[in-house]
């Protein structure tokens, strides 16, 4: 079973991630989902009806606006990473998160990789599937890398000026 | 010059520590290369054609004497006994070995520097006037913005894996010595009618293989919207700029296929929503900043001092170097002076390990201790009392400071090119020594007046050769090494792209095809004419017809 991090801790892995083909057939009812965008956008309906948990995941390419209205039908929204370079869903979670207000889980999917967590934990991402070559305990060290930050961003809504002048 | 606090050392310590753990694990191939190279490329190092190059950040281009001394250790230490100062005001180490980088960090934090962001597609370092602060012509100080605009990208979370590399540069003068016109975004000071701060912005200014001067998105920003709107700019860049071709990565793509208009709606649609939010900037912020560039405490003198001016009368060699090193400085009897990393034969903007301790005594003992780096690969020393002119000018011939040819023929803008960089396709370095060498006489280098001369080893343009007055890039033709040259480019405030004079030159060819355009330029030229007008006013023709004529 795969093992990720939530909340700075490893788990097990529960949910299913459903491939970006996938269709309703077959589809079980009550285990944990994570559906395609482009099964969501087809089936809300039907899988709204489902006794089991639902999550979406996008893609790269894939816009947040598209399910901007849908959220609190998703407990777990993972964001996919092609290649850790494709950096478009670091602003695909601070909209998720300080626009549009998700509180459930984001979750980084694909290339996710320990020297890329720290900053995806600054921009809203709760979760992260790490690459399964690599050991997430191990990633978890790289939540530590730094102890005070600049700017503002989803984990830290004051930028340092404005905590360095609280503090005179 | 800023100092760092408790925070800011802090940050860049955890930075050392990482960099250290990182290596750690590519040495021990827990890391492979494609997921170590924007780890390593963001601490800016490159594997290079035979070592590796660190690349290490000089803030907006100033340096204390203390850090110029730390760099000149590592030179010494970790490098073969010199560095290069790059046309991005950074400095660069060639032969570092890959072990030893996390050990340069730990000794460049000490001094308050760092390699950080220098290199990869995230927000590079941000560059300005070399003579902010001391610039005649200033309007605004713009260095105070660019440690704004430091801070805010260092470590930028949602900003480090953009599509390309992303540069800023800030003007606050008259001119623009900044060249923002060829920068990702460009941001001019100003003060509009009320007296208030605030920034003119341009976006999807860049050399490489698209060149394009950038457009305005918007006339005035007020500053304490500072940060939030180029958080909107780069958000949107991050999000929309394309992906699935490096050469078509660069937001100056994104802007012209949406247009300037469109992507500046698609800013302010952006903007709105962070607009006044925690990110807007404090009167309080901009204090604290600015307090670390106040005016240090200059004499006073009623006007120039008259033993200089008697000396320039009398003395050709420091009149010479008076006229084109020297310059003018907003305080009574005090000027700047630009230090020519150009004497012929070294490689533009390289200096050795004893020069670069020179220079910090030179600061200590001249400058107020502080040292700044031009994108025109020389340093300068912004705070000279004129009456320690004639004494410095006579130290600086005995170090090879002296050359007085900034703003000349010779003062040649020049990347690695071929001897260092492996993207390279031609050298640059020898090309720009061969017509150093053709042009050594120094009274006809004056005579020529003020020409920029860039080249660039390939189409990255790092020597920025389309904006070059006479722009010179290394083409590969058949795997023989060839050179374009280009007319009529310009970086300041009206910044234009060269165009291209015709069919590319054989190394051997190209001192006399210089020596043929500058014949053009002296036969036509009017009594008041720089070389630049006189291309403008008669246009590429006779260039090209006497160039290829003669060629042929
Ligand atoms: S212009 Fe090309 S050859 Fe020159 S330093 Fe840049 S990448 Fe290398």
């Amino acid at each position: 079973m795969q093992r990720i991090i939530k909340d700075d801790q490893v788990v097990d892995e529960t949910w299913h991630l459903l491939s970006k083909d996938a269709t309703l057939d077959g589809l079980s009812n009550c285990d944990d989902l994570l559906v395609p965008l482009a099964l969501w956008l087809d089936h809300a309906h039907a899988l709204k009806a489902r006794d089991g948990g639902l999550g979406v995941w996008l893609d790269s390419d894939e816009e947040v606006e598209l399910i901007a209205n849908d959220l609190q039908h998703f407990q777990v929204i993972a964001l996919n990473f092609p290649v850790f370079s494709d950096g478009r869903h670091y602003s695909s979670a601070r909209l998720l998160r300080d626009r549009y207000g998700f509180k459930g889980e984001i979750r980084a999917i694909g290339d996710v990789l320990r020297d890329q967590l720290f900053f995806m934990k600054r921009c809203g991402f709760d979760a992260f599937a790490v690459r399964e070559d690599r050991d997430p305990y191990e990633a978890l060290e790289s939540l530590k890398d730094f102890s005070e930050v600049y700017q503002p961003a989803t984990d830290q809504p004051l930028p340092l000026f404005r905590r360095r002048q609280a503090q005179g | 010059m800023y100092i760092y606090d408790e925070y800011d050392q802090r940050i860049v310590e955890e930075r050392v520590k990482q960099f250290r753990d990182q290596t750690r694990r590519y040495l021990a191939g827990e890391l492979s290369d494609p997921e170590f190279l924007p780890l390593r490329l963001q601490n800016g190092l490159y594997v290079q054609r035979y070592a590796p190059m660190l690349r290490v950040a000089n803030p907006y281009g100033l340096v204390s004497s203390r850090q110029m001394r730390k760099l000149a250790f590592i030179a010494r230490e970790y490098d073969k006994g010199y560095a290069h100062f790059s046309t991005r005001q950074n400095i660069q180490f060639n032969w570092p070995s890959l072990e030893d980088v996390p050990d340069i960090l730990a000794h460049l934090a000490e001094v308050q520097k760092h390699a950080i962001q220098t290199s990869g597609n995230c927000i590079r370092n941000t560059t300005t006037d070399e003579f902010a602060g001391v610039a005649a012509d200033e309007l605004v100080d713009p260095r105070p913005w660019c440690e704004i605009i430091r801070q805010w990208s260092t470590f930028h979370p949602e900003f480090a894996y953009l599509p390309r590399k992303f540069k800023i540069a800030v003007n606050g003068a008259v001119e623009d010595r900044a060249a923002t016109g060829v920068h990702d975004i460009g941001l001019h000071v100003v003060k509009n009618e009320a007296g208030e701060i605030g920034f003119t912005v341009l976006v999807g200014g860049g050399l490489g293989r698209t060149p394009i001067v950038g457009s305005v998105i918007r006339e005035f920003l007020p500053w304490e919207h500072l940060l939030t709107y180029l958080d909107a700019v780069l958000r949107v860049y991050n999000r929309y700029g394309r992906r699935d071709n490096k050469f078509k990565a660069r937001i100056k793509i994104l802007v012209k296929a949406l247009t300037p208009a469109v992507f500046g709606e698609k800013v302010e649609a952006e903007w709105e929503h962070t607009k006044d939010g925690p990110g807007t900037l404090t009167a309080e912020e901009v204090e604290r900043v600015a307090a670390h560039f106040t005016a240090p405490a200059y004499e006073t003198f009623a006007g120039d001092d008259n033993d200089y001016l008697a000396k320039r009368q009398s003395e050709k060699g420091f009149n010479n170097w008076a006229m084109r090193n020297v310059h003018p400085h907003k305080v009574p009897g005090y000027a700047a002076v630009t230090l020519s990393l150009k004497p012929t034969a070294v490689a533009p903007g390289d200096i050795t390990d004893q020069q670069m301790d020179a220079v910090a005594d030179l600061a200590d003992r001249y400058s107020f201790g502080e040292i700044r780096v031009t994108h025109q690969q020389n340093l300068v020393l912004a705070d000279i009392r004129q009456s320690d002119l004639y004494e410095l000018w006579q130290v600086c011939r005995e170090l090879g400071f002296a050359t007085p040819n900034i703003g000349l023929l010779t003062d040649i803008i020049c990347c690695p090119g071929g001897d260092f960089c492996s993207l390279a396709n031609a050298k640059s370095i020898p090309i720009a020594e061969a017509i150093q060498r053709t042009f050594d006489d120094l009274d006809y280098l004056h005579d020529i007046g003020e020409l920029d001369l860039n080249i660039s080893g390939c189409m990255n343009a790092c020597g920025h050769h389309h904006v070059g007055h006479i722009g010179v890039l290394g083409v590969d033709k058949k795997g023989a090494e060839f050179y374009q040259v280009s007319l009529g480019g310009d970086s300041g405030r009206n910044a234009v792209i060269g165009q291209i004079l015709g069919p590319s030159f054989a190394a051997e060819q190209m001192p006399t095809v210089i020596q043929n355009v500058i014949g053009v330029y002296l036969n036509s030229r009017t009594p008041e004419e720089q070389f630049i007008d006189t291309y403008q006013r008669i246009g590429m023709a006779p260039f090209k017809e006497r160039v290829y004529a003669t060629n042929n």
